[in-house]
């Protein structure tokens, strides 16, 4: 296992370096037809105790960057370190150890849990896999989780199955779930997306709750940029396969200032009634396909501020115009 | 009614189910002016989409009941016969746009075809119907030669515009759009809006807008229902409701909407709707409502408060008016 060890980073729990994952699409089952980059060059850290939200449209590559730190995709180039263990050099027992280190919760509550299973039963098996031999201290466990997760009393919910619970006990159920081997990171992938506005607020309350109580680390990943403010420290928004900007929550959303970010933020309404008499500034055109992304900057051919022969031939490095607010495009030169 | 298009009146549809009788839209009541735009907010499961089939008799098997008045045009439509609404009402004075309709267009007929489609049914005229369709695209920003396209070919933001102008196509007095964004991204959202609002403003359509997500339904809102189990707990203008909202729910519903543009603290409901099989006695709201109080047991009238505002709560008694 000192294999593994790599220079460790000064309190960062997670680590991703120019992370790649591609897909190869095939062309009647063999040939090769190319790749969808899914994600594409993504680099960034996560200290201790941190929530860190991941924003950015469908296709944006999002989910698969979630998919790839849990290590349910295997990276194509670049790598997840994680507690100054590279992800990709571990045996299948340490894959355990680090999947007992990192909970996830899914979208779909209802799709997440198996229907056959009680809730009893879905929180059990994590324990028995992970050698939990005593059936008291399993019991005392599960007891516990539920009691974290506001399911009380714990009695009236511990032999439900997941039909008959709504759908916000569902995802607790789930948060549950991911909480009970005690992980340090949560991988929570648009958690609250398939529930309703009141329920979506306690969902997200919840588990802002236990990550502060946990010192959790979270990545968020959203779609929904209005719902970060109260959930993390820092945003990172994705277009097309890659990171572009990224900042602490209060900074990104007053001063944004990457076009897209800055189209992202316009775009979003509050409840106002002086939204139905004005029109919205929106940029044309639609995310590029990750097949092919477009040379230099793959937000140029939509972006208002677009430097000729500069956006469109070099891919702009990632440049530092405030304390801690990185953002990936030409106008910060 | 002053210039008035759509007024429903009492309007119950209930429905057979193995367990009971599901209430889905029990009572609901309001008016409708032309070139308005009524967005009607609730929750899954309050009956909103069951209101808007109502409206335009959409209907399942299992109906149990199903009565009230809707008038349109002065002309009261729950008296016409099937064959008369359909060939008057449907699609020619009232259209829909329904729930995830961008994944429900026909795969093997080209997008143009399938919104002229309305017209020839209607009208029965195969030229005018694809010019139709060719200027209903443009309304609605679709480029005129993708009307040779199939869904398949179109971006999902290209194919609710699509669903849109299928709507749109037989120029209907008033359009049903149930949920017209909320499997789209940002962006396209704010896009399909901007093109909702040129419709509005250009074509004086009215229209009634289903969603949940309060935030976005601002961008189109003159007028606001919110529902809550079945029932419409409160009808006001937009103006009024967004800053300052009458019942409790709506209330503690605007409180649990996330802001980006300023900060404010988040609230939740706790509790859960109740079931429409067995809503509670009283006001339906009461269990979880943070005023109730004794009165609370009866159910309250929907209360007209002048200024076109109606709630139906026993905080706001009648001598207010």
């Amino acid at each position: 296992m000192d294999v593994n060890v790599v220079t460790p980073q000064d309190g960062m729990l997670l680590a991703v370096q120019n992370l790649h994952t591609w897909f190869e699409l095939r062309k009647w089952g063999f040939g090769r037809a190319g790749f969808v980059r899914a994600v594409d060059g993504v680099d960034f850290e996560l200290p201790y105790g941190e929530a860190v939200a991941f924003v950015g449209e469908s296709g944006c590559g999002k989910s698969t960057l979630a998919k790839t730190i849990l290590g349910l995709y295997r990276p194509t180039k670049g790598d997840v370190i994680f507690e100054s263990r590279k992800l990709n050099e571990l045996q299948a027992r340490d894959m355990q150890w680090y999947r007992s280190q990192v909970g996830y919760v899914q979208q779909d509550p209802y799709g997440a849990l198996p229907p056959f299973m009680d809730v009893h039963r879905i929180l059990e098996e994590p324990l028995i896999i992970n050698g939990m031999k005593s059936k008291a201290d399993r019991e005392q466990r599960i007891l516990e989780v539920l009691d974290e997760v506001r399911m009380t009393p714990v009695q009236d919910f511990l032999y439900k199955f997941p039909h008959m619970l709504s759908g916000g006990q569902q995802q607790r159920v789930v948060v549950a779930r991911s909480m009970i081997l005690r992980p340090k990171l949560i991988v929570a992938d648009e958690p609250v997306s398939m529930l309703d506005a009141s329920v979506r607020v306690e969902i997200l309350m919840l588990l802002r709750a236990l990550q502060r109580s946990h010192n959790l680390a979270v990545s968020y990943i959203t779609h929904d940029l209005s719902t970060v403010r109260y959930f993390s420290e820092r945003i990172f928004v994705m277009y097309a396969a890659k990171i572009i900007e990224k900042a602490p929550v209060d900074e990104l959303l007053r001063q944004p200032l990457h076009p897209y970010t800055q189209a992202l933020i316009t775009a979003i309404p509050d409840p106002d009634a002086e939204n139905a008499v004005t029109f919205k500034e929106v940029p044309p055109g639609e995310p590029p396909s990750l097949i092919n992304p477009p040379a230099g900057c793959r937000f140029h051919p939509r972006c208002p501020q677009n430097i000729k022969d500069l956006c469109n031939t070099q891919e702009p490095p990632e440049f530092e115009p405030q304390p801690k607010h990185l953002v990936g495009c030409w106008l910060y030169r | 009614m002053q210039n008035g298009l759509l007024a429903v009146e009492n309007l119950y549809l209930h429905f057979r189910a193995t367990r009971g009788v599901v209430q889905a839209v029990d009572g609901a009541s309001f008016e409708l002016g032309r070139n308005e735009a009524l967005v009607v907010l609730g929750e899954s499961g309050c009956g909103k989409t069951s209101l808007a089939r109502a409206i335009l008799r959409l209907l399942p098997r299992n109906v149990q009941t199903y009565s009230g008045e809707v008038w349109l045009n002065g002309v009261e439509l729950m008296g016409l016969s099937e064959e008369q609404f359909r060939r008057e009402v449907r699609w020619v004075k009232i259209s829909m746009v329904p729930q995830a309709a961008m994944n429900a267009l026909n795969p093997v007929v080209k997008v143009g075809d399938q919104v002229a489609e309305p017209v020839v049914a209607h009208f029965g005229l195969k030229k005018e119907a694809l010019a139709q369709a060719r200027d209903v695209f443009q309304r609605v920003g679709v480029p005129v030669d993708f009307m040779s396209r199939y869904a398949f070919e179109l971006s999902g933001g290209m194919r609710q515009r699509v669903a849109i102008a299928m709507s749109l196509v037989t120029s209907p007095d008033l359009v049903i759009l149930d949920e017209p964004t909320s499997a789209l991204d940002v962006l396209t959202q704010a896009n399909i809006m901007n093109t909702l609002k040129r419709v509005k403003k250009e074509f004086e359509t009215s229209f009634i807008l289903i969603t949940h997500d309060i935030s976005t339904s601002s961008e189109l809102a003159d007028r606001v229902a919110i529902m809550y189990a079945g029932q419409i707990v409160e009808l006001n203008d937009a103006p009024h409701f967004f800053p300052a909202p009458l019942h409790p729910y709506s209330q503690k519903l605007m409180a649990s909407v996330p802001r980006i543009h300023e900060y404010k603290k988040l609230e939740f409901i706790s509790g859960q709707p109740p079931s429409l099989l067995s809503p509670p006695q009283g006001c339906r709201f009461a269990p979880r409502c943070p005023s109730r109080f004794e009165r609370c047991q009866e159910e309250p009238p929907l209360v007209d408060l002048g200024e076109r505002r109606r709630v139906k709560c026993w905080l706001y008694p009648r001598w207010e008016r």
